[in-house]
């Protein structure tokens, strides 16, 4: 295997290029999924309510979110379509070989998919078309719809890191899969339950403190009336009560690759030697092996890998140094995440104990200052979480079994693609935070109309 | 029927539905192109954008569902045509990515040159996406992705006389069936001028689509040999059917029987497309790899075929519900 990849990385000078485009258009893509996954359980909540609760505010707030759901669904949906080309087009090694071992979620997701975007049709295009309970009745197969597509489809990345479902003494002894392959062993790998949880959870936390964020810029500015308020309070409500959970599905996440995927929790941690007692270190930069400048609590590590302070920790020296991922990289990503995460718990706890004690927002600037803070933190922290993980799978394409050089094209010159690409999104993003900021400002929501017509009393 | 040709026919379905409501899609952009300036030209956009708006991001599924059936289902040769033809492939990503994000950004805007920069974005992109498919299609059927490349050209297996018919033939295809089915709305809506134009439209790119067939037929007998003994041969029938359903279509458009005449329009496309399949089989990449030889695991295309008909089950009703209520005119504007 160490030849095969060896000779291909010697014939594919563009392996970086391709890593690059892939992670470029993944990057960009989950960004937006995240509020294609978590934004539609806001107005279609924000629409319920409305109408239970007989509240206009609610109901123009779910409206002018539709819009922008509206823009957010199409520019996903298309901006996803890429990475299904790039599969084949970047990645032909990992299809040809495994296309029909891993292949299996990705067309349950096309059917979620399928799903999504006919009731989005329907759901756009039915305001005021259909009465207001059918209404809101068709906008919830897009909730369920999401949620079930996210989840297929990191089952798919879960596999890349616990490849199951077929015979890898055989594969790596023949190069070829064609004993007893299982696409349901490889869909319900033991990765799956920690990092799909893992993963709808943050894209309800990107939707919800990404759209209070707007709101809470909103009442900086001074526009405080109820609408605004409650623009702010559903979306940040709804992410704040999450946050809590996803620390510890995070931690449930980093314990199951101490039992799994030792390297990758090793280059988290940025741990070199396999250690009984392995100390936390918090901040601090990797250099030469080891974290330096940061802060160490001693078996703090083993203490939360292991829920036992004197627990042995594999290090990074465990296997040879071609099999280990770029520690700092990896490290610095997951200590902005983890960084970040905390930060929204604690300002999730500030808002919690406002709530409690007095029933009504802080009202201080800092808060409103920290929320709009909060909202591009949060898809940082999921960002940095992508590249921990994904970057802390290398060299593996499929952990253990393929590296990546062994799945790249042998396709000249793929770096033009990418050039190319980096210009096409940053348009895209020019293009899409601008429409987003015109809808955003495009009308008083005093003078947004609420539908008199096809009232019925509830 | 062998278990790897009840996936490909799966597949060819999906083909089939996303060339037919895709292409109508994809050319309602070209016709807006098309459409000039002051208010003929908003009014005409004004149809397409009621036309396509609810409907074309589930049209678009179609082509996840191909993808992804592709390659769980023949994994070698979704790895060589991907890869090979990934020049045209990434230009029609790109012109997806455009396209749809160009048709969401102009309803969005209402300054007027903020929407003329977009919809442009959006027309143009609906030209050269269905070209270069269209290509990758030439590409294929003329058996130009061998099985397992090594070293590829970015260039050679698209540019040559059966992708750029492919390619046109695509833009042309597109533009007929948008033609008919915008007719048609624009008929619904008791539009007598727009229906009129767009009925001088179909009538004048199914012409056009047709002659394009028929000088193919030369380019396919000098470039493409295995393909074009393969339509004339098994897939004449189909093909004879594709160019009946094509007249059919012109003299319903003629008579002002619009709604016949998408079905017409439907039945002539899905006959070329059927018509390919049964001319190309068995091969699945000509002279390459045939159906049963780049079919992946049996228990994943069992998995596969019943996930897919559960999953059916829960998306076909409501996506034949979305285009009959969209067809009925149930989610248009209220006026």
């Amino acid at each position: 295997m160490q030849t095969v990849g060896v000779r291909h990385l010697a014939a594919q000078p563009d392996l970086w290029a391709a890593r690059q485009q892939m992670a470029l258009s993944l990057g960009w893509h989950i960004v937006i999924a995240c509020f294609g996954v978590g934004f539609p359980a806001l107005v279609v909540g924000a629409e319920a309510l409305g109408i239970r609760r007989r509240d206009p505010d609610l109901r123009r707030l779910a409206r002018r979110w539709s819009k922008v759901l509206a823009v957010l669904f199409a520019v996903g949906a298309v901006s996803g379509t890429i990475l299904s080309f790039e599969l084949g087009i970047l990645w032909p090694g990992l299809m040809r070989t495994f296309g029909d071992v891993w292949g299996l979620p990705f067309a349950i997701e096309g059917i979620a998919f399928f799903v999504e975007a006919i009731f989005v049709g329907l759901y756009l295009y039915g305001w005021d078309r259909m009465p207001p309970v059918a209404h809101v009745l068709s906008g919830v197969p897009i909730v369920v719809a999401g949620v079930a597509s996210a989840w297929f489809v990191v089952t798919a990345n879960a596999w890349m890191n616990q490849p199951r479902g077929f015979d890898v003494q055989h594969y790596l002894a023949t190069g070829e899969v064609v004993l007893d392959v299982d696409p349901w062993a490889a869909m319900f790998n033991p990765a799956t339950p920690p990092q799909t949880t893992h993963m709808v959870l943050a894209a309800f936390m990107v939707a919800g403190f990404g759209t209070a964020a707007v709101y809470a810029a909103a009442m900086l500015r001074g526009r405080t009336d109820r609408y605004h308020r409650l623009g702010f309070l559903l979306p940040f409500a709804m992410a704040a009560a999450i946050t809590p959970v996803q620390i510890g599905v995070g931690d449930w996440a980093a314990r199951f690759l101490a039992d799994n995927q030792p390297v990758k929790l090793a280059a988290l941690e940025g741990l070199h030697r396999t250690q009984a007692g392995a100390p936390l270190t918090i901040g601090g930069l990797y250099i030469d092996g080891e974290v330096r400048y940061g802060i160490e609590i001693p078996g703090g590590l083993s203490a939360l890998a292991h829920h036992d302070p004197d627990a042995v920790v594999l290090g990074l020296e465990e296997v040879p140094p071609d099999e280990r991922p770029p520690v700092a990289v990896v490290r610095t990503a997951f200590q902005v995440m983890v960084g970040i995460g905390t930060g929204l718990l604690l300002l999730g706890g500030w808002f919690a104990v406002v709530w409690w004690r007095r029933r009504r927002l802080p009202r201080s600037r800092a808060f409103l200052w920290l929320a709009v803070a909060a909202g591009p933190l949060t898809a940082v922290a999921l960002e940095a979480g992508w590249v921990a993980t994904e970057v802390g799978r290398q060299p593996w394409i499929v952990y253990g079994v393929m590296r990546v050089e062994d799945a790249v094209t042998t396709a000249p010159n793929i770096r033009f693609g990418y050039y190319a690409l980096v210009v096409v999104y940053a348009a895209l993003t020019v293009g899409t935070v601008f429409v987003l900021r015109r809808l955003a400002a495009s009308s008083d929501p005093e003078t947004d109309e609420v539908p008199q017509v096809a009232e019925h009393p509830a | 029927m062998t278990l790897p040709e009840v996936v490909l026919a799966v597949m060819w379905v999906g083909v089939t539905l996303y060339a037919i409501f895709a292409g109508a899609d994809f050319g309602a952009g070209a016709w807006d192109l098309l459409a000039g300036g002051g208010r003929a030209g908003q009014s005409q956009r004004r149809l397409i954008e009621h036309s396509i708006g609810p409907v074309w991001e589930a049209n678009h599924v179609w082509l996840i569902f191909v993808l992804v059936v592709l390659w769980t289902g023949f994994p070698t040769a979704f790895a060589a045509v991907m890869s090979t033809l990934y020049v045209p492939l990434t230009v029609a990503a790109v012109g997806i990515i455009l396209r749809g994000a160009g048709f969401a950004f102009r309803k969005s805007v209402e300054d007027v040159a903020l929407q003329r920069l977009f919809g442009m974005l959006f027309a143009a992109s609906s030209v050269l996406t269905p070209f270069f498919l269209g290509a990758v299609a030439g590409a294929v059927a003329s058996g130009r992705v061998p099985a397992e490349p090594v070293t590829i050209d970015p260039f050679e297996p698209w540019v040559n006389p059966t992708s750029l018919l492919g390619g046109v033939l695509a833009v042309a295809t597109c533009a007929y069936l948008a033609a008919v089915f915008l007719a048609a709305d624009a008929d619904r809506h008791r539009h007598a001028e727009l229906a009129r134009r767009y009925r001088t439209n179909g009538i004048g790119a199914a012409l056009v689509a047709g002659g394009v067939a028929l000088a193919g037929i030369f380019v396919l007998r000098a470039d493409a040999p295995r393909l074009f003994d393969g339509l004339t041969g098994r897939g004449a029938p189909l093909v004879g059917l594709s160019a009946l359903g094509g007249l059919w279509s012109v003299a319903l458009l003629v008579r002002c029987r619009y709604g016949l005449a998408r079905v017409a329009a439907a039945l002539a496309v899905t006959a070329v497309v059927w018509g390919w399949a049964a001319g190309q089989y068995p091969d699945l990449l000509v002279g390459e790899l045939t159906v049963a030889e780049a079919a992946g695991s049996a228990t994943t295309l069992r998995a596969m075929l019943a996930s897919l008909a559960v999953g059916s089950l829960l998306f076909a009703p409501a996506l034949v519900a979305l285009l009959v209520v969209h067809a009925r005119g149930r989610l248009d504007a209220p006026r």
